[in-house]
Parts: structure tokens; C-alpha cells; sequence
């Protein structure tokens, strides 16, 4: 395992092999624009409340307001997180996570392997935890946090979340300069793909939507329906009247509040908002995850008793 | 006499929180121990990245036992007496002694504890310590409760002494002390055990771990400087970047790289501050081009190719890092170039506070003030005015955008660029300062202009909204403007009037950004009187002027407040400072100090010291005289009544020292003043000996009296001599 990896995705590939030998579900990325891997339910909503989980997953990650069509060499506005979360901590997380950089070809004896304090703190999420950001000569190539509180609850037991920012990682290992010139798929494969191939057009294209084209009036109405609805949903009464079950919509609430997070991104991309307006619109957002937060605790999944 | 040592192994703490965190762990337990009867004769702390250390030798093996007498009630007393005494002697009523006072049977209770063994005194307060243990910042981990700054793994807690060694059990959530540890994470990771501190270090040493955090930090400043010097360099000292590089690693690894060619044309301040603020590199200077060559970088880790993968890494991560800054530094000497217009124009859009408008707003008033008191300070309105407009052009410059530390220095470079003048690029660098007490103060007239009307603006415009710093919390950092003001005019000897200043600065400030101040006012007048108020233009600025005058009058006390704890450090007392801070001309500080001190200096002569006797004697009986009465005498001594030689000689030594005095005050020559004002000690010593105020004659005695008015007047007209103590 210890040879290097000669693509991205097999990185991504060992990365899930790897945390399913330690017992990780393997989920799927979350089918809607998020800004990072945290904003996926597996983790946000997951680690409230005492049941036990562990979960790996590769989310897509969009941050309107980084696009540099393709060009820049470390920065995209479309780029990919690899995300565990584990509760409770186990007490071996970093041995764990060190594994996984051995699984992906980095060899400790060789590198110079450093956790330096990174305190991980989300506005818009009510979230904050304690941990670092893990250097590899020099790099920076982890979040490594203990969650202390989301959605302004204090998360009991609490979880270990591990980030990697796969393209940098990759480029790392890879020993690429341009994340475009970076190999998707295996060099030697019949039909060999790079990061390019896959994204350059992509990157060109939203970078010209986010920064110049995205309709503000649009947005600005589907970020106030966004909140509306969730709230709506949460003012629903439990007992619902078809089945007679209790069905209290945490998750179709958390994805309202998903989308309202993006759609602030988007105008943030489009340059619509002042300084000021700033922090309220995080507030907005931050209110919003915190009541989904309160009607999660109240389901099964966030342990409440049945 | 046993040794204890105590090792508290983690996960990684954050460097800056390491050498606190040791001395709290050694106060903690020292304390606690000395608390529960032990005794020691020496104590020491450590800390690396992952363990907090603490060894402590000559420890007593158990603490004395105890034995106290308590008076207690007399037998007989209610019950509830007793019990009480009962409760807080901790005993039982069979316990109690009765024994035969001076006032018959009384109760006598008496405590013994008995010595109890160091091993459950330190386990108990081993255990205090680590459950509150003060860090700056804790989490709680897995699903305990315990609160460490990261998760806590292990603990060694052990006696040790000639017979040997011997765990003392604690045990905190499940984690059990023992004595073993672990060495470096990737050179040594598997467990070791320990018999004592000494052992315990030199383990660590062959275990990849250097435990004396200035131990590693003289060995990593050894390697980089004989690196560098090898090839001709030499290191940029910083000792704060040291100390936290040593916080960072077990094992320091000294490697030095090369910064590629493309980025030596940046500004070394902008080399250093990158490599400093992303990579925790030191700078490499060469002496004889002064220009930043090369980084050192610390690892904690020694390979097998001797760091050159490690080395290559950093050396990449820089490259991107440098290539950002030469990315702004470029975009940034265009807009310089070009006059740096755009970036006042956005200075606009940037508010400053919300009621005192934009960044561009105050840049106008500190400019217009600037060019005001540029006389003042020898320097030219033209130059300080334009100072003060570009002075803070480059907070909108992509290079202190990214580091907000670079402010000012920037602005000076840019400035350069712009082919402005040198006093102008000067003043933008050193408009800040001083920042600290011991900052540096700027000489350069222009510097001075502008530093003064910065801080004169920021402290009119924080009062004018009545954001005033209140106990610990000034979070507009005023107590620091205010005392740099106070540094700026007396180390360069400035002739200002403070109240003039502020309130030029005022009407500036106020009127146009709470422009509804005067509405609010009159409409509260209207409600209140039930009388609409004249609005002519006459009565609004004598609104504004009575506003403005007690903003004034406020904000000059906090001057002086100020200046009062400025001149303590310099061995000033404060009731000198109060007895000048009466007479006119308190808003001139320059002028307040030499007062002070001429008057100090009085104070600290024979003379001088005894003067204040006879002025406080003559003032307290003109005073008694005065009330009891009911006039003033304040004038009309004649010496044709003067009965005696002694009353004599008080008018001619008074008459002496009023023709010094007035001229010397005219000329601000306080010396002179004072020294006139202590040559007439003498004879007020040897009126008061010999002549009796209060005589039969009423002429005598009210001309005595108006001959003591002299006195107090005389002194006044130099300080006010009322307000020193003794």
C-alpha cells in the first residue's frame, strides 16, 4: 500500500479503502451544493446526540468566490473534500489518520509530520471544536478537529472530524505544480485524463456565472424562500396526520438551510453584499441550522428516546 | 527525603499556551502540597508539544500531625451555641473537654490530625490540579467529561527515593498513572518506564525528545546561526518566533533553503512577515546587501535523506506562498505608481466607525487638523496635510489586505513610489507610533503632525459618541492613543494647546456626522419646556460651543489621568501633578511638565519642604480667620504696622520674591519661580516662631492677617500648594 498513487482518484480510492478497514460507513457525497464537507447531514446533524457513528465520504465542495477560470494553480470554485467523522472520538484518531496518510503513499520516516493548533469555528453552523491543522513538510493537508458544540448544542459525546483538501493532498503526492496538469484517472489507462480534461471548463464556465452573470434579484428571492421554507417545515406539528406517526423533517429543513448557506455564497461571489449585511445574512443562516439542530435532537437519530 | 516527578502526556498543545501551562502545573501542585503540610527544596517545570513536566526534590514523606485547642461556650450555654461550635471545630458533643476557667466551666475541643503520607496528599491534589486545571482554552474528548486542552493520554506520578521507586495511584476517568511515557512520535512511539527525573530526561534524549524547551530552542538558534554563517549570513533574530518553533517540535531539526530568485526583489519586511506568519520560517539575511536570502525551517524529524524531502516540500509550499506576494506586491506598485487614488476613493466605502463616518471622512479631519498644529511641531502645513491624506492609503492595498501587520511600512514604500516627498513617506510609517510604552517615538515634524492629529481625532471623535474606555475595556485602545499623545508632545517638546485642538476637531467630527445632535436637543427642549427654541444661527453654535466645551474640560481630565500615571514611572508624585493641573495652561502638557517638575524639585529641597508648612499654617489660619469673620483679607498689608524686625523682614523677603516671580512666570522659567518662591522660607519660619497672629490690636492683627494673605497668594500664583499631601 505504502507505493505511491499514480492518479487522483486513486487516492480518493485508498482513502475509502482505508476507513472502511476501520470500520467507517462509506457514504456518498450529499446530492446538493455545499461549501464543505461539514455541511454534509452525515456530519452536521450526526454529531449531535449520543448515538455512536462513523462515517467517511468524499464531498464535492463549492466556493463561488475562489473561481479563477481554471487558471490559478491551487484555487477552483468546485473542488473535492475528503471528510471522516467518528463518534465518539476514538483515542487513537491520530494513529488512525496517520494510517491514512501511509495508505496514500506518504511515508512518516521521510516527512516531517506536524500538528499545529487550528482552532475550527463555523459562523454559519453554531459549530466550533478544538484540534489543528496538520502540516506535511511545511503543508498544510488536514483539519483535524474534535467538535466541542453545533448548532449550539455541546456535542456529548463528542466527535472527531478529519478534513483532507483532496486536490492539494494530491498535487502533493502527486508531485504536480498546476492542479490542472494533475492525472484523474491512471496515466496508462487507454483513455488517460487529467484534472483538465475533467475541469477546466467547468471552472471557466461558473467562474463567469458566479462573478458576472448569477441573477442577484434571483438569488436574493431564492434565499428568503429558502428560509421561509425551513422554517416552515419546523413549525409543523410532529404527529403527522396520514400515517399518525411522529415524523418531526429535520433533514428537508437542513437542506433548506443548505441552500440558503450556498445562495449567500453566491452573492457574496457577485459582490452584493457589504460589509455590514455580511454578518447579518450569517446570522440568518446560523439560526436556521440552529433550529434544525433543535428538531434533530428530537428524532430517533439524534437520540432521542422512541 | 523523596523526589517526586510528574508527567502529564497529550496530544499536541498549542505552542503559545506550553510555558504557561508548565508553571501553572508546578504552582498548582507546590502550592497544594505546601497547603496539605509537606514540605520540598526544589521545584521545576517543562513542556514539549505533547507532555507537561514537573519534577520536585527534597519532599517531605508526610506531613506533621496536628493538634489544635479550641475555646469553646460555657457549660450550660444553649444548645444551639454548642452545636454551632460543635460544627465548626468538627468534633462530637462526647468529644469536648470541660475544663475550669476564670469564669467558671467551659467547653475545650480538641483537633488532632494526625500526619498524613506525601502519596495521598499529591495523589489528592494531583487530581485537583489536572480537573482545573486553567488552560486558556479546553475540550472535552470521546464521551468523558474530563476537560484537557486536547485529549489526555497518560500519567506518570512517581516517588522515588534510595529504596526505589513508587507509583502514587491516581487515577482521573479511567486513565491510571503509572510510570511510563512515550517517546517522539515517529522516532521513538513505544513505551518506556522511569525511576526518577533524572532518568525520565535522559530516557526522553535517547528516546528523540529534548524535554527543556530553552534547551531546544539554544540548539535551534546554535544550527541556524552556524548554517548561515557558513555561507557568509546570518539569521534574522526573533524571539518570539523561537520560543514558538520550539514549542513546536521534540526533536529540532535545523534545515536551511534557498528562497528561488523571482521573489528577492520583494521588501524584505515582506519576505519576512510571509515566511514568518504562513511557514514559521526564520528570515536569512545577507549582512552585506541587507537583502533576505534564504529561510530556515525547523523540523521535528530527522530522515534518512537527511531532510532534503522535507526541505523540497517547504520549499514549494513557499514558492506558492511568495508567488501570492509578488502577485500583490506588483498590482499594488501600480496603483502606487499612479498616484493611489483608486485606493483613497475605496477608503470611502470603508467605515470607520458608524457615527463617525468613512475612513475617507476622518482621513479629511485628521489632514485638516494636521495642517493645523504643523507650526507647532516645525513642519510644513503643505507637507503634513498631504502626509495625512495618503498616510493610510495602504489599507487598501492588497499587501496589507493579506498582512494587516505590514500597515504603515507598506504605505512608506508605496508612498516612495508615488515620488512623494520622504518626510510624507515617512510620516505614513510612523503616523502609527508609539504604539506601546516602549515604542519609539517619531522626531520628523511631518511624523509628528500627523501622529498627533491621528490620535487628537481618534480621542475627540470616541468622546464626542461617548465610546469613553470604562474599567478594563477599552476596546478602541484609547488609554494608548491618549498616552501616545502625551509622549509625542513631551519627548519633542511641543507648545500645543490640547483644548484648542479638540475642539477644532469637535465641529469637524460632530456636526457633520450626528448632524441631527442639535435637533434631538431641541426637540427634548421643546417637550420638556413646552417652548419651541430659537433655531437662529446664533444659538446653535453656542449650543455646539458649550458641547464642545465640556467634551473638552472631560477629555483633558483623561489627559491628565493619563499623564499622571506617565509621570508616577518617572518619580512624579501625583499631588505635584494635581497642584499645577489648577493653574491655566493645563491643556499645554509640555508646559504642565515643567511646571511639575520645577515644582518637584522645590518640593525636594529643605526649603522647599518646610515652605509647604508655613503655606499650609498661613492658609489655615487666614481660612479660620476668614469664616469666623466673614471677610476676605486679600489685600492691604502695610508695613508701617509691622511692630517688629522678623515681621519686617517677611515684607521685604516677600516684596523680593514677587519682583522674581512675576517675570519668571511670564517667561515660563519655572526653576526661578519656585526657587524665589522657597528663598522666602526663612522668614515665614521665623514670623511664625516669633510674631502672634491673632494679637489684641485689631489693626495689628488684621495686618498680620493681610500679611498672610501675601504668602498664600505669592505660592498660588505658582502651583496650587493646596492640593500636596503632608
Amino acid at each position: 500500500m505504502a507505493d505511491k498513487p499514480r492518479s487522483f482518484q486513486e487516492i480518493i480510492l485508498r482513502l475509502q479503502t482505508y476507513w472502511a478497514s476501520k470500520g467507517c460507513a462509506i457514504l456518498q457525497p450529499y446530492d446538493m451544493e455545499v461549501g464543505a464537507g461539514t455541511f454534509h447531514p452525515a456530519t452536521t446533524l450526526r454529531a449531535l446526540g449520543s448515538k455512536a457513528w462513523a462515517a467517511a465520504y468524499v464531498q464535492p465542495s463549492r466556493r463561488p468566490t475562489d473561481g479563477r477560470y481554471g487558471e490559478n494553480p491551487n484555487r477552483l470554485q468546485h473542488y473535492y473534500q475528503y471528510q471522516v467523522l467518528i463518534k465518539p472520538s476514538p483515542p487513537d484518531l491520530q494513529e488512525l489518520y496517520l494510517g491514512s496518510l501511509k495508505a496514500i503513499g506518504i511515508d512518516a520516516s521521510l516527512h516531517d509530520i506536524r500538528f499545529v493548533e487550528d482552532d475550527w469555528e463555523s459562523p454559519t453552523l453554531g459549530a466550533w471544536g478544538l484540534g489543528w491543522e496538520v502540516w506535511c513538510d511545511g503543508m498544510e493537508v488536514s483539519q483535524f478537529t474534535y467538535f466541542q458544540q453545533v448548532g449550539g448544542y455541546d456535542c456529548k459525546p463528542v466527535s472527531g472530524e478529519l478534513t483532507y483538501g483532496l486536490e492539494r493532498l494530491a498535487m502533493y503526492i502527486l508531485g504536480v505544480d498546476h492542479v490542472m496538469d494533475m492525472p484523474f484517472n491512471d496515466p496508462q489507462s487507454p483513455s488517460p485524463l487529467t484534472y483538465r480534461d475533467v475541469f477546466k471548463q467547468t471552472e471557466e464556465e461558473y467562474a463567469r456565472w458566479n462573478f458576472d452573470v448569477a441573477d442577484t434579484d434571483i438569488l436574493l428571492q431564492h434565499f428568503k424562500d429558502a428560509e421561509a421554507e425551513c422554517q416552515r417545515i419546523l413549525e409543523q406539528p410532529a404527529d403527522d396526520p396520514k400515517t399518525g406517526k411522529r415524523i418531526i423533517m429535520a433533514h428537508p429543513a437542513y437542506d433548506q438551510c443548505i441552500k440558503a448557506s450556498h445562495l449567500f455564497n453566491l452573492l457574496d461571489a457577485r459582490g452584493v453584499i457589504s460589509v455590514t449585511e455580511r454578518q447579518a445574512y450569517i446570522g440568518r443562516v446560523r439560526a436556521l441550522a440552529k433550529q434544525c439542530a433543535d428538531a434533530f435532537v428530537q428524532t430517533e437519530a439524534g437520540g432521542a428516546a422512541a | 527525603m523523596p523526589d517526586l516527578l510528574i508527567e502529564l502526556f497529550s496530544e499536541e498543545i498549542p505552542a503559545r499556551m506550553q510555558t504557561r501551562a508548565a508553571d501553572d502545573l508546578k504552582k498548582l501542585v507546590t502550592d497544594g502540597l505546601v497547603e496539605a503540610g509537606l514540605t520540598y527544596a526544589g521545584a521545576a517545570a517543562f513542556s514539549t508539544p505533547r507532555r507537561l513536566a514537573m519534577s520536585l526534590d527534597g519532599l517531605s514523606a508526610e506531613s506533621k500531625a496536628t493538634r489544635e485547642e479550641r475555646k469553646g461556650p460555657k457549660v450550660g450555654a444553649p444548645d444551639k451555641a454548642i452545636d454551632g461550635f460543635l460544627r465548626g471545630a468538627g468534633v462530637t458533643r462526647e468529644d469536648l473537654e470541660i475544663r475550669d476557667d476564670k469564669k467558671g466551666q467551659v467547653y475545650f475541643a480538641v483537633i488532632e490530625k494526625p500526619g498524613r503520607l506525601a502519596a495521598d496528599i499529591i495523589a489528592e491534589v494531583l487530581e485537583k490540579t489536572i480537573r482545573n486545571f486553567p488552560w486558556p482554552k479546553s475540550m472535552r474528548w470521546g464521551d468523558g467529561p474530563l476537560k484537557w486542552v486536547r485529549p489526555l493520554h497518560s500519567i506518570i506520578c512517581i516517588l522515588s527515593d534510595e529504596a526505589g521507586a513508587q507509583v502514587v495511584p491516581v487515577d482521573i476517568d479511567g486513565i491510571a498513572s503509572g510510570d511510563s511515557t512515550r517517546g517522539h512520535r515517529f522516532l521513538a512511539p513505544d513505551a518506556f518506564s522511569v525511576t526518577g527525573f533524572d532518568d525520565y530526561e535522559a530516557k526522553l534524549k535517547r528516546a528523540h525528545v529534548i524535554l527543556r524547551a530553552d534547551e531546544r530552542a539554544e540548539l535551534i538558534w546554535h544550527d541556524a546561526t552556524n548554517q548561515a554563517f557558513a555561507l557568509g549570513l546570518e539569521v534574522v533574530e526573533d524571539r518570539g518566533l523561537l520560543a514558538e518553533v520550539a514549542g513546536l517540535v521534540e526533536w529540532p531539526v535545523v534545515l536551511l533553503g534557498q528562497i528561488a530568485d523571482d521573489f528577492l526583489g520583494l521588501p524584505p519586511e515582506v519576505l519576512q512577515t510571509s515566511m514568518k506568519e504562513h511557514q514559521k520560517f526564520f528570515s536569512v539575511r545577507n549582512p552585506k546587501t541587507n537583502r533576505i536570502e534564504r529561510f530556515v525551517t525547523v523540523a521535528n524529524m530527522e530522515t534518512a535523506d537527511h531532510g532534503a524531502t522535507i526541505l523540497a516540500g517547504n520549499q514549494k509550499v513557499l514558492f506558492a506562498r511568495l508567488a501570492d506576494a509578488k502577485f500583490f506586491w506588483e498590482n499594488d506598485l501600480r496603483v502606487a505608481k499612479a498616484g493611489m487614488d483608486p485606493w483613497l476613493d475605496s477608503l470611502s466605502n470603508v467605515t470607520f466607525h458608524n457615527k463617525l463616518g468613512s475612513q475617507k471622512d476622518r482621513i479629511e479631519r485628521i489632514a485638516a487638523l494636521a495642517r493645523e498644529i504643523a507650526p507647532a511641531v516645525g513642519a510644513d502645513p503643505e507637507l503634513a496635510e498631504q502626509a495625512a491624506r495618503v498616510a493610510k492609503a495602504d489599507l487598501s492595498s492588497e499587501m496589507v489586505y493579506e498582512f494587516p501587520e505590514l500597515q504603515g511600512l507598506m504605505g512608506r514604500y508605496y508612498a516612495t513610489e508615488a515620488g512623494l516627498d520622504t518626510s510624507v513617506a515617512a510620516a505614513c510609517q510612523e503616523h502609527y507610533s508609539p504604539l506601546g510604552p516602549s515604542d519609539d517615538v517619531p522626531t520628523a515634524p511631518v511624523s509628528v503632525a500627523v501622529a498627533l492629529a491621528d490620535k487628537i481625532d481618534t480621542l475627540t471623535g470616541f468622546w464626542a459618541i461617548d465610546e469613553k474606555p470604562t474599567g478594563s475595556k477599552d476596546p478602541f485602545a484609547l488609554r494608548r492613543a491618549a498616552l501616545g499623545v502625551i509622549r509625542l508632545v513631551l519627548e519633542n517638546n511641543v507648545t500645543l494647546s490640547l483644548l484648542d485642538a479638540m475642539s477644532n476637531q469637535y465641529m469637524r467630527e460632530v456636526r457633520p456626522n450626528m448632524g441631527d445632535g442639535w435637533t434631538c436637543f431641541a426637540e427634548v427642549w421643546q417637550r420638556t419646556t413646552d417652548a419651541s427654541i430659537d433655531v437662529d444661527g446664533e444659538r446653535r453654535n453656542v449650543f455646539w460651543e458649550e458641547r464642545s466645551l465640556a467634551l473638552g474640560s472631560n477629555l483633558l481630565s483623561f489627559f491628565h489621568d493619563r499623564l499622571k500615571v506617565f509621570l508616577k514611572d518617572k518619580g512624579i508624585r501625583h499631588d505635584i501633578i494635581d497642584a499645577c493641573i489648577a493653574m491655566d495652561g493645563d491643556d499645554n502638557l509640555t508646559l504642565l511638565v515643567k511646571r511639575a517638575e520645577a515644582l518637584a524639585e522645590t518640593l525636594a529641597t529643605d526649603d522647599g519642604e518646610n515652605l509647604i508648612q508655613g503655606f499650609k499654617r498661613a492658609n489655615n489660619i487666614l481660612t479660620q480667620a476668614e469664616e469666623k469673620d466673614g471677610v476676605e483679607y486679600s489685600y492691604g498689608a502695610d508695613i508701617k504696622f509691622a511692630e517688629d524686625d522678623v515681621e519686617k523682614a517677611l515684607f521685604a523677603a516677600l516684596d523680593a520674591a514677587d519682583a522674581k516671580i512675576a517675570p519668571a512666570m511670564a517667561a515660563e522659567d519655572f526653576s526661578t519661580a519656585m526657587a524665589a518662591m522657597a528663598a522666602i522660607r526663612p522668614a515665614v519660619d521665623a514670623f511664625f516662631t516669633d510674631v502672634q497672629v491673632n494679637a489684641d490690636s485689631q489693626v495689628l492683627r488684621r495686618n498680620r492677617l493681610n500679611l498672610l494673605s501675601r504668602i498664600r497668594n505669592l505660592c498660588l500664583s505658582v502651583a496650587d500648594l493646596t492640593k500636596i499631601d503632608g
